[in-house]
C-alpha cells in the first residue's frame, strides 16, 4: 500500500487544480464532489497503511524517496516521504477533518460567488499540510509550512470586498512571517550542526550529544519561535482571533483543527533535540502555560461566537506546548488529537448557529436555539462537554494527562493548568446556555428564518460528535483499566528521548494520587459549570452592550487586555511614523531629488546630445569609416 | 615579364580609379569606372581566373555600367552641376582614406611569402568552376537565382511612377 | 586553356594584397568625399570590386577554386545591388530633383 503514499498529497492537488481551471464551467455539484472525493480517497489510503502499520509493534519509520529535488556538492535533498506513528496520525486527522469539512462547506458556502475558489483553497490547503507532516526533511516542512500559511492567508481574506478581512489577512500573515523567520534560522543552523535535513539523520546523530549544547538550544528555541507563529502563542497569538474573518470551515479546518498544530507536530518530530534543550523546555513550558491562562481570561468576556472559539484555541494550543514543555509529547499530540475533533465539531456548529441566523455572530442575539437547531444542538453539548473535560469524552482523557505530568513535575502547575481547565469550562458553557437556552434574543425576522441546516452540514457534525466521544480511548490511562495504547505507539518516535534521558518520559504518579487528582479537577469541573448554568441560562446575565459602563477588570477583558493597542503602539505605530519620518524627510528631500536629478541630467544631455544626430547622410559615412578604421587600427596595432 | 605586366595594369587600375573620384562630370566618371573594370579583368586573367574575367567583363564593365550610364542619362546630370564640399572636409576625406590605407596596408603585412600552390590544367577556366559550382555550390546557386527574381521585382516596382501620383 | 602565367616568385600575394587595399582606399575616399549619390555608389563598386581581385588573389595562391565562386556569387549579389539600389536612386531624384546626398537629411531625430 505504501508505493501509493505518493497518492495522498498528490489527489488534493488535482482537485485543486481541478477546481480553479475548470470550476467555473462545472456546476457546485461537481466541484463539491470532486473536491471532496479527491480527500476522502487520501483518508481511506492513510487508513489502508495505517491498519497493517499499528499491528506491528514499534514499527519502523518507512521512507519513499520520490524525487531528486536539490544535488549540489554534498547537499541532497529529496522528495521524500516519511511515514512513521506521528505523520501517519496527523494524516489521519488532516483528512478525515478535512474531508468532513469539505462536506459541510458543500452546504455552508452554497449561496457564495466564490464557491469553486473556495474549495480550490480548501484542496491547496490540505495539498500543503500533507506535505508539511508527510515530508522527511525540514525542507518538505518548510513547503509546506509556508503553503499552509499562504492557504491561511487567501482563506482568511476569502470575502475579499470587505477591507477588515483583508487586514486580518494581511496581520496573520505577517504574524506567520515573524515566526517563519524563526524557523527558517533554525533549519538554516540544523543544516550547519548535522549538513543535513533529514529527520532520520539528525535524530541519528543528535543521541551522541551532550544535554544542555548551546548551539542545539539555540536551535530549539528558533524552531520554537516559528511554532510560536504558527500556533498563535504568545506573544505572536492576536492574529488567529483576527483570523475568525475567514468563513467559518476554514476556522474549523485550518484555525483550529490542523494547521495551528503544525507548531505542536514541528515540536514533536524533533523531540529529540528539545530533550537536549531543557532550558528551551522550560521557556515553552511557561509560554504555553501564560498561553492557556491568558486566552482562556479573555474567552471569558468575549460576546462573538467565534471570537469565544478562537480564544479557546489559543489557550487549548497553549495547553498542548504546556505539555510539550513538560517533555510529555505524547500527551501533547494526545490532546492535538481530541482536540481536532472537539474544536472542529464546535466551529462546524458554530457555523450552523450563524447560519441560521443569517450571519449573525453576536451571543447577545441569539438564545433559545435549542429548539430551532436539535441536531446542533446536541452536538455543540456534546464537544463543550468534550472540551470542559469531563468523562468519558475525549477532552478529559487528554487533559488529563497533561495535568498529570504537570502534577509529576510540580504541584503548582497542576493548580494553574486546573485553573485553566476550569475557565475553558467555564466560557464554554456560558456560550452554551447564551446560544441554546433561554428565549431569543435576536430580531424578529432572524426569528422567523432560523432552521436546522441541511444534511450535508449535520452529517459531518454527528460524525465529529461521536470521534469527541470516542478519540480519548486511544489512550486511557492505566488507572483507568486502560492501555495507553497511543504512548505505546510512539515508543519509536521518542527513542532517542528516552534513550537520552534514560528514562521513561511518562509520568509515574501512584494510583491514589491519580484518583485524586482526576476526581477534584471533574468535581471543579462540574461545580464551574453549574454556576454557569444558574448564571446564563435562562436569559440571566445576558452580556450588557459594549457602550454600557464596565468595570476596570471587565474592560481589561473584552478589550482583550489591549495586546492589539499595545502591539499597535509599540510596533505598528512607531513602523507608520517612523516610516512617515523617512518619506517626507528623506525621500522626497534626498531619494527623490537625486533620481529626477538623474532624469533631468540624461534630458538635458540628450538636448545637447542629439544635435549630433544631423541627419546628414554624407556625415554618418565618415564617422562611420572613421569607426571602422579605428577598430581596425586597434585591432591590428594593439595585439 | 609578368611582373611588368602586373605594375602596368595596376597603375592604369590605381589611376582610372583616382579619375573616377576626381571627374567633374558622372560620365565622365562612369567611363572611368569602365576602363578600370577592364584593367581588372586583365589582372583575373594574370591570375588564371579565366572566366571571372568574362564575366566581369560582361556583368560588371557590361550590364552594370551600362545601368548606370542609362540612370545618369535619365537624370540629365551631364552637366557638371554638382555643388562641392567644404575644402577643409575634402582635406579630412583625403586624410582618413590615405590613413585608412596605412591601416590596411598594415594589418596585411604578415601574408608576405605564400609560395603560389600547384595548380591543375582547367583551374579557373569555366570548366573548373563550373564543376565546383555545381557540386559543392548548388544550393547557394539556387538561392542566388531567386535572389535575382526579388531584385528584379523590386526594381520593377521602385522605378514605376505611381500612376495615382 | 594553357595557364597564361608562370610565376617565378617575383610576383608575391603582397603586391596583390597592396593593390586592393590602395584600391579599396580610395573607393573610401570617394565616398567622403563626393557629394553626388551615383558616384558614391560607384566608388562601393571600386570597394567591391578591390575585394574581388584579392580573393581572385588568395584562390590562385592557395589552388582553391572555391574563392573563385565566392566572386562569381559577390558579382550576382552585386548586379542585384546595383539594379534595386539605382530604382532606389532614381526615385530619391524624383521626388526632391537633387543628387546631393546633402539633401538627405530625414535621418534626423
Amino acid at each position: 500500500m505504501e508505493k501509493f503514499a505518493w497518492l495522498i498529497p498528490a489527489l488534493p492537488l488535482i482537485g485543486f487544480l481541478f477546481s480553479i481551471f475548470f470550476g467555473k464551467k462545472v456546476s457546485k455539484t461537481v466541484v463539491a464532489s470532486v473536491a471532496s472525493i479527491f480527500v476522502l480517497i487520501p483518508f481511506i489510503l492513510t487508513v489502508a497503511i495505517f491498519i497493517p502499520f499499528i499491528s506491528v509493534a514499534e514499527a519502523e519509520a518507512i521512507r519513499i524517496p520520490l524525487l531528486e529535488w536539490i544535488n549540489i556538492g554534498k547537499l541532497t535533498v529529496n522528495y521524500s516521504i516519511q511515514l512513521d506513528q506521528l505523520s501517519l496520525m496527523m494524516m489521519l486527522v488532516i483528512t478525515g477533518v478535512g474531508f468532513l469539512i469539505h462536506v459541510y462547506s458543500a452546504g455552508y458556502m452554497h449561496d457564495d460567488d466564490g464557491f469553486h475558489r473556495f474549495f480550490a483553497y480548501l484542496n491547496l490547503f490540505i495539498f500543503f499540510m500533507l506535505v508539511l507532516v508527510m515530508g522527511s526533511n525540514f525542507l518538505m516542512l518548510f513547503i509546506g509550512w509556508e503553503g499552509v500559511g499562504l492557504c491561511s492567508y487567501l482563506l482568511i481574506g476569502f470575502w475579499y470586498k470587505n477591507m477588515d478581512y483583508n487586514k486580518a489577512a494581511n496581520k496573520a500573515f505577517i504574524m506567520n512571517r515573524i515566526g517563519d523567520l524563526g524557523l527558517l534560522l533554525g533549519i538554516f543552523l540544523i543544516y550547519l550542526r548535522f549538513s543535513s535535513f533529514e529527520y532520520s539523520r539528525i535524530a541519528y546523530e543528535a543521541i551522541d550529544i551532550a544535554i544542555g549544547d548551546p548551539i542545539i538550544t539555540t536551535i530549539t528555541i528558533l524552531l520554537f519561535i516559528g511554532a510560536i507563529g504558527k500556533s498563535a502563542q504568545l506573544p505572536l497569538f492576536t492574529w488567529l482571533p483576527d483570523a475568525m474573518a475567514g468563513p467559518t470551515p476554514v476556522s474549523a479546518l485550518i484555525h483550529a483543527a490542523t494547521m495551528v498544530t503544525a507548531g505542536v507536530y514541528l515540536i514533536i518530530r524533533t523531540n529529540i533535540l528539545f530533550t537536549l534543550a531543557p532550558f528551551t523546555q522550560e521557556i515553552i513550558m511557561f509560554v504555553g502555560l501564560a498561553t492557556a491562562l491568558f486566552a482562556a481570561t479573555i474567552g471569558l468576556k468575549q460576546n462573538d461566537i467565534k471570537k469565544v472559539l478562537a480564544y479557546s484555541t489559543v489557550s487549548q494550543l497553549g495547553y498542548m506546548f504546556f505539555a510539550l514543555g513538560l517533555g510529555a509529547y505524547t500527551a501533547a499530540y494526545f490532546h492535538l488529537f481530541t482536540h481536532a475533533f472537539f474544536k472542529a465539531l464546535l466551529f462546524l456548529g458554530s457555523g450552523s448557529v450563524i447560519h441560521a441566523m443569517s450571519g449573525e455572530q453576536d451571543l447577545r442575539k441569539m438564545g433559545g436555539l435549542k429548539k430551532a437547531l436539535p441536531i446542533t444542538h446536541a452536538t455543540f453539548l456534546i464537544g463543550t462537554i468534550a472540551i470542559a473535560g469531563l468523562p468519558p469524552l475525549a477532552g478529559f482523557f487528554s487533559k488529563d494527562q497533561i495535568l498529570a505530568s504537570a502534577f509529576a513535575h510540580h504541584p503548582v502547575l497542576w493548580i494553574m493548568g486546573v485553573l485553566g481547565a476550569l475557565m475553558t469550562a467555564f466560557y464554554m458553557f456560558r456560550l452554551y446556555y447564551l446560544a441554546f437556552h433561554g428565549s431569543f434574543r435576536g430580531t424578529h425576522e432572524q426569528e422567523h428564518h432560523l432552521h436546522e441546516s441541511p444534511k450535508t452540514m449535520t452529517f459531518p457534525l454527528v460524525i465529529l460528535a461521536v470521534m469527541s466521544v470516542i478519540a480519548g480511548f486511544v489512550n486511557v490511562p492505566e488507572v483507568l483499566g486502560g492501555g495507553h495504547w497511543l504512548d505505546n505507539f510512539f515508543t519509536p518516535l521518542l527513542a532517542g528521548t528516552t534513550l537520552i534521558l534514560e528514562e521513561n518520559v511518562h509520568a509515574h504518579l501512584s494510583h491514589t494520587v491519580e484518583y485524586i487528582l482526576m476526581g477534584s479537577s471533574v468535581l471543579a469541573v462540574l461545580a464551574v459549570i453549574f454556576y454557569a448554568r444558574i448564571r446564563y441560562k435562562n436569559n440571566g446575565h445576558v452580556p450588557a452592550e459594549d457602550s454600557e459602563p464596565m468595570s476596570f477588570l471587565e474592560r481589561l477583558l473584552s478589550k482583550k487586555y489591549y495586546v492589539d493597542e499595545l502591539y499597535d503602539s509599540i510596533v505598528s505605530n512607531p513602523v507608520v511614523k517612523g516610516a512617515g519620518l523617512l518619506y517626507n524627510y528623506i525621500e522626497v528631500n534626498f531619494i527623490d531629488r537625486i533620481v529626477n536629478g538623474v532624469g533631468q541630467l540624461v534630458v538635458l544631455s540628450s538636448r545637447t546630445a542629439r544635435f549630433m544626430q544631423t541627419g546628414n547622410v554624407g556625415f554618418y559615412i565618415f564617422a562611420m569609416v572613421i569607426g571602422a578604421l579605428v577598430i581596425l587600427a586597434a585591432n591590428t596595432f594593439l595585439h | 615579364m609578368l611582373t611588368i605586366a602586373f605594375y602596368i595594369l595596376s597603375a592604369l587600375t590605381i589611376s582610372s580609379a583616382l579619375m573616377v573620384l576626381f571627374s567633374k562630370s558622372p560620365i565622365y566618371s562612369v567611363l572611368w569606372l569602365v576602363i578600370c573594370f577592364f584593367s581588372i579583368t586583365g589582372h583575373y586573367i594574370l591570375l588564371d581566373a579565366h572566366f571571372l574575367a568574362i564575366v566581369n567583363l560582361i556583368v560588371y564593365a557590361g550590364a552594370i555600367m551600362v545601368l548606370f550610364l542609362y540612370v545618369i542619362m535619365l537624370m540629365n546630370l551631364n552637366k557638371e552641376s554638382e555643388p562641392q564640399k567644404p575644402v577643409w572636409l575634402k582635406f579630412a576625406s583625403v586624410i582618413t582614406g590615405c590613413l585608412l590605407m596605412i591601416v590596411l596596408a598594415g594589418a596585411l603585412k604578415g601574408y608576405s611569402e605564400l609560395p603560389p600552390a600547384a595548380i591543375t590544367e582547367d583551374f579557373g577556366t569555366a570548366k573548373g568552376v563550373g564543376k565546383v559550382l555545381f557540386t559543392e555550390f548548388l544550393m547557394p546557386f539556387e538561392v542566388a537565382s531567386i535572389l535575382f527574381i526579388t531584385a528584379m521585382v523590386g526594381a520593377v516596382i521602385l522605378a514605376k511612377k505611381h500612376v495615382n501620383d | 586553356m594553357e595557364n597564361i602565367t608562370q610565376f617565378t616568385g617575383a610576383l608575391t600575394i603582397n603586391h596583390y594584397l597592396f593593390l586592393s587595399s590602395v584600391l579599396f582606399s580610395i573607393g573610401v575616399m570617394g565616398v567622403l568625399l563626393r557629394r553626388n549619390f551615383i558616384i558614391i555608389f560607384m566608388c562601393v563598386e571600386l570597394m567591391l570590386n578591390a575585394v574581388n581581385i584579392l580573393l581572385a588573389a588568395f584562390s590562385r595562391y592557395n589552388g582553391n577554386q572555391s574563392g573563385q565562386v565566392f566572386v562569381f556569387f559577390i558579382m550576382v549579389v552585386a548586379a542585384a545591388e546595383v539594379a534595386v539600389g539605382l530604382a532606389i536612386l532614381v526615385m530619391i531624384f524624383r521626388n526632391i530633383r537633387t543628387t546631393d546626398i546633402n539633401a538627405l537629411k530625414n535621418l534626423k531625430w
